[in-house]
């Protein structure tokens, strides 16, 4: 395990290393009215969001899954929370932010059980179930929001996403409690050793007298429910609810945070601890674009090329290449094919 | 032993040439219940506003969606051998970029349409060579494309670029008239050309033959001596091809380079693919399947335009609503003739 | 066999993997216008010497001819252009595309430029017709068709390439009595056209019943080649399974095991009347009684990993029925019967046993952690103790419960698959070739566990190839032949000729 978290927390240890360089106070914090500030923070909070929904797709992708609908379900999320308390009589009230939590929850909740069906009892592929979810969730968002960017005023809800406790932003703190939750229940239970052996070899699983479907159910749902989660981070953020842009493209980098983190998309052993640095080397990469005078707009092809680097050095074809084979060719490999 | 050589021939328990025949035209019904399911929509649409059932409303069908076309008609290739391009919204964006881009400075239209192609192309084919040579999984290399291809496109120019060169907009503005006081534009024609070139391709010419077979059984077509890696690294080239005329053609209907154009014109694309009958592990689909799942996409969006009061979210369900429909169809479809 | 000079001639061909060696100096010979058969047990390299020639692998050293030329074929597209096709065992044809579209994959007669669908249509018609196939509509899908005639259409598609060689890999597995014949007045006209055809097969019957010549392989080496006519069918096992009469004698001196009460007084602890499954086996009647060992004996493919199948609910019966304890009970999947306290240990480690990139601990507990659900985690603490509780009475080497399983020997990976069992407390448990691939040692290690365990009262059914390891272990021997049960002898005194005699069916 130590040596696939390597690869990641080098490559993120140079990225911040490289942001010290340019920018000497990077790694610098301060305190004000008793919250804790720094670039470090920022990046922590804007890539809390990231990291949750990350965290779900790391056990999806586990059991040979993936979950394509997260975006839709953080649109979803907003959209219903914020249109709660939009009609709720007491749209400034503790109670409701309370209520339109329980709520995101909710139908992340419900989202991820509807998924988690289409996977594993009509069988339908992953990548094909979550994409419809995917395809019409942003509907379902804008037919909550009646296609308006819903507005709130309410400082407890606005206090997920911006708000602070014991110095810290508070998503930060639910994305730690999840990733401590999401570590326990599955390391302190058979549900990670399950997961994994499900995703490593099913035949043999079933052999064993393994049966999947529970297991493949708990984690569409986990992954919807993080993803509410997230929902709530971005709305709360900007107190209001964005149908079309909240948590655009927010599963690609989620996947691309799980994969970097060295969890393979064919599914079997999985890291949790790898998906966060994975997750963090992506968030900071935007930092980095800004930091080294890189104009923004390049950003994008930056991740690109860094994300395929990632991805070939992964590769067990690219480390052969790289460690030079021999010339000859043995008999017995792969059948060999002419172009 | 010799007495078998006596034999009469013996009849294998095969089931009726009947219902041979319905299984071997089985493989068409995903294919024509799309068909059906579009003919249905377009009577309900005539039934319900009287404008509707005019020979013009199906035309524009085309008209409006002749890039979303061409897009599908590279994704049923890719989708064909089993694979996936996540990076053709991406490259239309790019597409436009480029040649807005390069109109502007004067450039020959004729060039700038070459090179855009050329790039589309050369890009498919690098992400067809990572997938195949440091076997990455399709999902992940044209996901990379696409964040590159829309990358490039932030880079060239975050602002909106209109294309005022005399034959783009000549082109936009010409209309084919047809029989009947109809009319097409001329990147219906173009579209229509490549389906037909695609048609021509899969059920023609050995390379067709051969993507068919890689989606059947990849390990079957290696042992029949097929050039299946070749065959899978030229599909992503060809979808590239595609995802570049549609850029173009995407230019013509918008006469602009817009770097946040074209964003989820991929899932559009997919969607359109699986609803017109192709199956997403390969094997088993039409690309003419895939215009008319175009055209159930876009009659959707008429719908919703004449109705006036539905917003245009519900598009969005609705399609999520078909394809659920059509992948359950197809799980039904799988389980009967397993 | 008119011709003196062979199609196919292999001489002195070697291939070696790291750690075995598949091939060592093997000769081979197929001449034009006979059905050769090539005959081995597993590991013999019928396979490899198979794919060796048809350029799946590259020989190491050896020479192969083709109609006089040499060849060293890189790829199977090499071999066929040679004139050598074969048709495998699973039909490696594409089941989403129409029969004619098949037979001419990759080769379809072109005009100007585009496929001549009409040409297509009637070259398969003629090559169909040739095959007594008229029936079959050339743009029906292939995946239409019964397995039987999909074979037939990838023989069709070797016709129409002009095959001089043939190569049919295992063609009658899933075929019934009709469809073999079929198919073997197929292999008789081709044969009279002149066509070379190299048939591998584990049905005795109908090796003795098609073919002309057969090569003999044991372990990589070449045992002979024969006349079929001048082998007997005991020689002929013989001389496949060999008398290697290994260091397991002791286990001959050990103290005879209390034979297990059997009877009608005493109730089975599992019982199948008439059990069967298409494509698998059939009408096998077998009752099993506490603290007995029944052996299942046969040649390999013979059936009886698909009886053991069967009785695990790994695959589903389609006719007869199981009693366990008397009660007649449907067992549809691992987990119930599991749950009615049968263990099984499947004969392909790698692909259905071990979890390879999980600990020797989560492998050795994880059929008892499925019991419990994955809520009810076992603690750590009990985890400990009950895996150092097994390392150390197995002897599992490395004794380290965190190693991952797939860094352990052959032996040591069998030991642990065995210990996930054991942990359940099975009533019955299944031993599909546990001794297969594994050294000396452990193999004898495992054997005495099995006589421990059924004097405690286990009933085992056990699988093997080694003739002498399951006269050694079993009370009863149930012969397994061709897909079904044939014989059920009582081991007294039974000997490994005796047993052979059964599989021959008898007749010299």
């Amino acid at each position: 395990m130590t040596n696939r978290l390597a690869w990641p927390v080098i490559a993120l240890a140079a990225l911040v290393l490289l942001n010290q360089v340019f920018r000497p106070d990077f790694l610098s914090l301060r305190m004000q009215d008793g919250h804790l500030y720094g670039s470090i923070i920022d990046i922590m909070r804007n890539g809390a969001p990231t990291i949750l929904i990350a965290l779900g797709m790391t056990l999806v992708i586990a059991t040979r899954g993936i979950d394509l609908s997260v975006g839709a379900v953080v649109a979803i999320a907003g959209a219903a929370s914020c249109a709660y308390i939009a009609a709720s009589p007491e749209p400034a009230s503790p109670v409701t932010a309370g209520m339109a939590v329980l709520i995101a929850v909710l139908a992340g909740l419900l989202l991820g059980v509807w998924n988690g069906f289409l996977v594993s009892t009509v069988g339908v592929q992953p990548i094909i179930a979550t994409l419809v979810l995917m395809t019409a969730g942003r509907g379902i968002a804008q037919l909550i929001t009646g296609g308006q960017i819903v507005s709130v005023s309410n400082d407890h809800y606005k206090s997920i996403g911006a708000g602070y406790l014991f110095t810290l932003p508070i998503s930060i703190l639910i994305t730690a409690a999840v990733f401590v939750l999401a570590a326990v229940l599955t390391r302190r239970t058979a549900l990670g050793t399950l997961i994994e052996a499900v995703g490593i070899n099913p035949v043999a699983s079933r052999l064993a007298g393994l049966r999947s479907r529970n297991i493949i159910w708990i984690v569409y749902v986990f992954s919807a429910v993080c993803a509410a989660l997230a929902g709530l981070m971005i709305s709360s953020n900007v107190t209001a609810a964005d149908a079309n842009n909240a948590g655009l493209y927010i599963e690609m980098d989620a996947i691309l945070a799980v994969v970097i983190g060295g969890t393979s998309l064919a599914g079997g052993r999985y890291t949790l601890a790898g998906t966060v640095v994975g997750a963090f080397i992506i968030q900071t990469l935007t930092t980095t674009v800004y930091t080294l005078g890189i104009p923004p707009e390049v950003t994008l092809v930056f991740k690109a090329l860094v994300v395929i680097t990632v991805c070939l050095l992964q590769a067990p074809k690219a480390r052969n290449l790289l460690r030079s084979l021999k010339a000859a060719p043995q008999p017995g490999t792969k059948e060999k094919v002419a172009i | 032993m010799s007495s078998l050589s006596t034999l009469t021939p013996l009849t294998v328990k095969e089931p009726s040439p009947l219902r041979s025949r319905m299984r071997g035209g089985a493989r068409y019904a995903p294919t024509l219940a799309t068909l059906g399911l579009f003919i249905a929509m377009f009577a309900v649409g005539a039934g319900m506003y009287p404008s509707f059932l005019s020979g013009q409303v199906f035309l524009n069908l085309f008209i409006d969606n002749t890039f979303l076309i061409v897009l599908a008609v590279g994704m049923t290739f890719v989708i064909l051998t089993g694979g996936i391009d996540l990076s053709v919204g991406a490259v239309v964006a790019l597409s436009m970029m480029v040649s807005a881009t390069l109109l502007q400075q004067g450039w020959n239209p004729a060039a700038v349409i070459f090179l855009v192609l050329v790039i589309g192309a050369g890009l498919g084919l690098l992400m067809g060579l990572i997938i195949q040579y440091f076997d990455i999984q399709p999902f992940i290399v044209t996901l990379a494309g696409m964040f590159l291809a829309r990358g490039l496109c932030y880079v060239i120019s975050l602002d909106s670029i209109p294309v005022t060169d005399g034959f783009f907009t000549s082109v936009a503005q010409a209309q084919i008239p047809l029989p009947g006081d109809l009319f097409v534009s001329p990147g219906v024609l173009l579209a229509l050309g490549i389906v037909a070139a695609a048609f021509f391709i899969l059920h023609h010419t050995r390379f067709g033959r051969t993507v068919y077979a890689i989606g059947g059984n990849e390990h079957s077509a290696m042992l029949m001596g097929l050039p299946v890696t070749r065959t899978k690294i030229l599909v992503y080239a060809l979808s590239g091809l595609c995802s570049a005329v549609a850029g173009v053609l995407f230019s013509f209907y918008s006469l602009s380079g817009y770097s946040l154009a074209a964003q989820g014109m991929e899932l559009d694309a997919i969607a359109a693919v699986v609803i017109g009958g192709t199956l997403l592990t390969g094997g088993t689909g039409y690309v003419l399947g895939s215009v008319v799942g175009v055209l159930v996409l876009g009659i959707v969006q008429t719908f919703i335009a004449y109705d006036g009061t539905l917003s245009s979210w519900w598009t969005k369900i609705v399609i999520g609503g078909l394809l659920l429909v059509f992948i359950l169809l197809q799980r039904l479809f799988a389980r009967k003739t397993a | 066999m008119n011709e003196i000079v062979p199609v196919v001639e292999m001489t002195d061909i070697a291939i070696g993997f790291p750690g075995v060696k598949a091939l060592d100096g093997v000769n081979f010979r197929l001449f034009q216008g006979e059905v050769h058969a090539l005959m081995g047990e597993n590991g013999a390299g019928k396979s490899t010497l198979i794919k060796a020639l048809t350029g799946v692998y590259t020989i190491d050293s050896g020479t192969i001819t083709v109609l006089g030329e040499h060849q060293q074929f890189q790829t199977p597209a090499a071999s066929q252009a040679a004139g050598i096709s074969t048709v495998y065992q699973e039909v490696n044809l594409c089941p989403n595309l129409t029969v004619e579209e098949n037979v001419l994959l990759g080769r379809e007669p072109r005009r100007r430029g585009s496929i001549d669908w009409k040409s297509v249509r009637s070259r398969t018609r003629e090559v169909l017709a040739e095959l007594h196939l008229n029936h079959v509509d050339p743009g029906s899908l292939l995946s239409s068709h019964s397995i039987a005639v999909q074979q037939l259409i990838a023989i069709a598609r070797s016709v129409e390439i002009n095959a001089k060689v043939l190569i049919l890999d295992e063609p009658t597995s899933s075929l019934d009595a009709d469809e073999v014949r079929q198919l073997f007045r197929v292999i008789r006209d081709l044969r009279d056209r002149g066509v070379a055809i190299l048939f591998v097969s584990h049905f005795l019957e109908q090796v003795y019943e098609i073919s002309d010549r057969m090569t003999v392989l044991r372990n990589g080496k070449l045992v002979g080649e024969y006349l079929t006519r001048d082998l007997s069918r005991m020689g002929l096992i013989s001389k496949m399974i060999g008398k290697e009469m290994e260091a397991l004698a002791e286990l001959d001196q050990a103290p005879a095991r209390t034979r297990a009460r059997t009877g009608s007084e005493v109730t089975p602890f599992v019982e199948a009347r008439g059990l069967g499954r298409k494509g698998s086996v059939s009408k096998v009647d077998l009752a099993i009684y506490p603290g007995e060992v029944v052996g299942l004996a046969g040649l390999l493919g013979a059936g009886r990993t698909e009886i053991a199948r069967l009785f695990f609910g790994a695959d589903r019966a389609d006719e007869g029925t199981i009693r366990v304890k008397g009660v007649s009970q449907k067992i549809r999947s691992p987990r119930t019967a599991i749950d009615k306290r049968i263990g099984f240990c499947s004969e392909d480690r790698k692909e259905e046993g071990l979890i390879g990139d999980l600990s020797v601990r989560d492998n050795l507990m994880l059929a008892m952690q499925a019991s419990k659900g994955w809520a009810r985690r076992i603690p750590r603490r009990v985890q400990d103790e009950l895996v150092a509780e097994y390392i150390a009475t197995l002897d599992i080497r490395p004794a380290n419960p965190d190693a991952l399983i797939r860094n352990l020997s052959g032996g040591n990976q069998q030991k642990v698959l065995l210990a996930r069992w054991l942990i359940t407390s099975p009533e019955l448990l299944i031993l599909d070739e546990p001794t297969r691939g594994i050294d000396i040692g452990a193999k004898t290690q495992i054997q005495k566990l099995v006589n421990k365990l059924a004097t405690e009262g286990m009933s085992i059914l056990f699988i093997s190839s080694e003739l002498e390891e399951v006269l050694r272990l079993s009370d009863r021997v149930a012969v397994i032949k061709d897909r079904e049960m044939v014989a059920e002898i009582k081991n007294d005194d039974v000997s490994v000729e005796d047993v052979m005699t059964v599989i021959a069916g008898g007749s010299q």
